[in-house]
């Protein structure tokens, strides 16, 4: 496996990677609220356990379809108006639970919202009005002139920032600790976009991984299901 | 190919752009955002408005409250508003976030209400919190604070975003005046140097179950007649 990281960082790329982009991402845990109600995370080692797997379970899928749909975006000849039917088809084949994908897709509309207004004659039209988020982010590094990397690299990182971030509020961990912990798992998250840079260059999205986290759907279901909710997923 | 409701007709840009202002195509409705902290009384405000105003208007309600069943059981117990009307967003534990700062989820909730109802009027209530609230102009065409005299006659004179910018700063809960030594005199004159030219109105829903001034306000706001409707 070469390397595939690059030395060229935009400005318009640190967009995509500010927890401030103002796409939806701050309400939605990722599993976490309903964890932290089931007792499962609970403190710092238990917050790690939780990351680490969704690390590489949502988080490497996400970062594959991101970067797959980074190089798509850029693709010249552009992408025929079906492929990103295939691909936004193949995306929800990878995940079981309606929650998930209905999740996905507010985000992935919120997102577009922010593409449309930032790059208004560029988002493909093929996108629809509903992407998934992996798919919207792809399109939207690869807008702004990141590469396949780039797209999985923030994929991944936001996998499990916007989690660790849910659970600081839920449960009043020190922010500090938290960063420290989303530092330690870096190099993690850097081979997980490596990988999903290299799993996402197939041909087509009907190759491109389907590492599913069980749990987290079982947790997306319940969360949809409980009648007090915090966060939206 | 099963598909979910995706957009697969193709992304109509156009209405991803449509906001409260700037690039917009025109819109029936009024957007009013209803903010101020916790316990101050948006929700009972809310269901003074659609009982004041229910009959001649088609009203929708997003709220960023935490919503119960509860919640929804009040407004509609009353009358007040069928619950396919009302869409709750989820803040996150941030609901100046969602307000304010990423609106994206408060403008599909706006959204698919106008899409579904075509109202004339819709209101979208705030998560409670302090006085530092205010609404996105992307979010709302004008925004009302309500506070409540049993927090002290000096939250006026604080400040912030909610009481000094909101387009209408309403002080409720003005019969609990005497009993908590609130001075009604002192919040009017504070609100006014505070606020300059913006309105300040009192209210007291218990009395006023039809928040008069506040209806009147809102009609205005609609450009309708404001001598005769109300009751």
């Amino acid at each position: 496996m070469g390397t595939v990281a690059d030395s060229r960082v935009t400005a318009n790329l640190l967009l995509f990677a500010d927890s401030r982009l103002p796409a939806g991402g701050h309400a939605h845990s990722g599993g976490v609220e309903r964890a932290v109600a089931a007792g499962a995370v609970r403190d710092m080692p238990t917050l790690e356990g939780f990351l680490r797997g969704r690390l590489a379970t949502a988080g490497a899928q996400s970062a594959a379809i991101a970067a797959y749909a980074c190089r798509s975006a850029n693709d010249d000849p552009a992408p025929a108006f079906t492929c990103w039917h295939l691909l936004d088809a193949e995306v929800s084949a990878r995940m079981s639970s309606p929650a998930q994908r209905s999740a996905s897709r507010a985000q992935g509309r919120a997102l577009l919202r922010v593409l449309v207004a930032c790059w208004p004659d560029s988002v493909p039209v093929g996108l629809g009005d509903r992407p998934h988020h992996a798919v919207a982010l792809g399109v939207g590094v690869g807008l702004a002139g990141g590469s396949p990397y780039a797209a999985a690299l923030v994929a991944a990182s936001a996998s499990v920032s916007s989690p660790a971030s849910a659970a600081l509020r839920l449960m009043g961990f020190n922010p500090v600790e938290v960063t420290a912990l989303i530092a330690d798992l870096a190099e993690d998250i850097d081979r997980c976009a490596e990988a999903a840079t290299h799993a996402s260059d197939t041909g087509g999205p009907e190759l491109l991984p389907s590492p599913t986290g069980l749990m987290l759907d079982v947790l997306a279901e319940d969360h949809a299901r409980s009648e007090v909710k915090l966060f939206a997923s | 190919m099963h598909r979910e409701g995706d957009g697969s007709e193709g992304l109509d840009r156009f209405s991803l752009l449509v906001g409260a202002s700037g690039r917009s195509a025109p819109r029936r409705s009024l957007r009013v955002g209803i903010g101020g902290p916790v316990g101050s009384g948006k929700t009972a405000l809310v269901a003074a408005l659609c009982r004041a105003l229910g009959r001649d208007l088609s009203i929708v309600v997003v709220t960023n409250d935490i919503y119960t069943t509860e919640d929804a059981d009040f407004l509609r117990a009353a009358g007040i508003l069928s619950t396919e009307r009302i869409a709750a967003v989820q803040t996150g534990c941030c609901p100046h976030t969602a307000v304010r700062d990423d609106i994206a989820a408060n403008l599909e909730a706006v959204e698919a209400l106008e899409a579904q109802h075509v109202p004339d009027l819709v209101l979208v209530e705030s998560g409670g919190d302090n006085l530092t609230l205010t609404f996105s102009r992307g979010l709302v065409d004008c925004q009302l604070f309500v506070i409540d005299v049993s927090g002290g006659d000096k939250v006026p004179r604080k400040g912030g975003p909610g009481v000094t910018a909101s387009d209408l700063l309403v002080v409720n809960k003005t019969d609990l005046a005497p009993l908590v030594g609130a001075d009604l005199g002192v919040m009017a004159r504070d609100a006014a140097r505070m606020r300059g030219d913006r309105p300040v109105v009192f209210t007291d829903l218990r009395a006023d179950p039809q928040a008069g001034p506040v209806t009147r306000w809102v009609r205005n706001r609609l450009g309708q007649p404001t001598d005769s409707m109300e009751r």
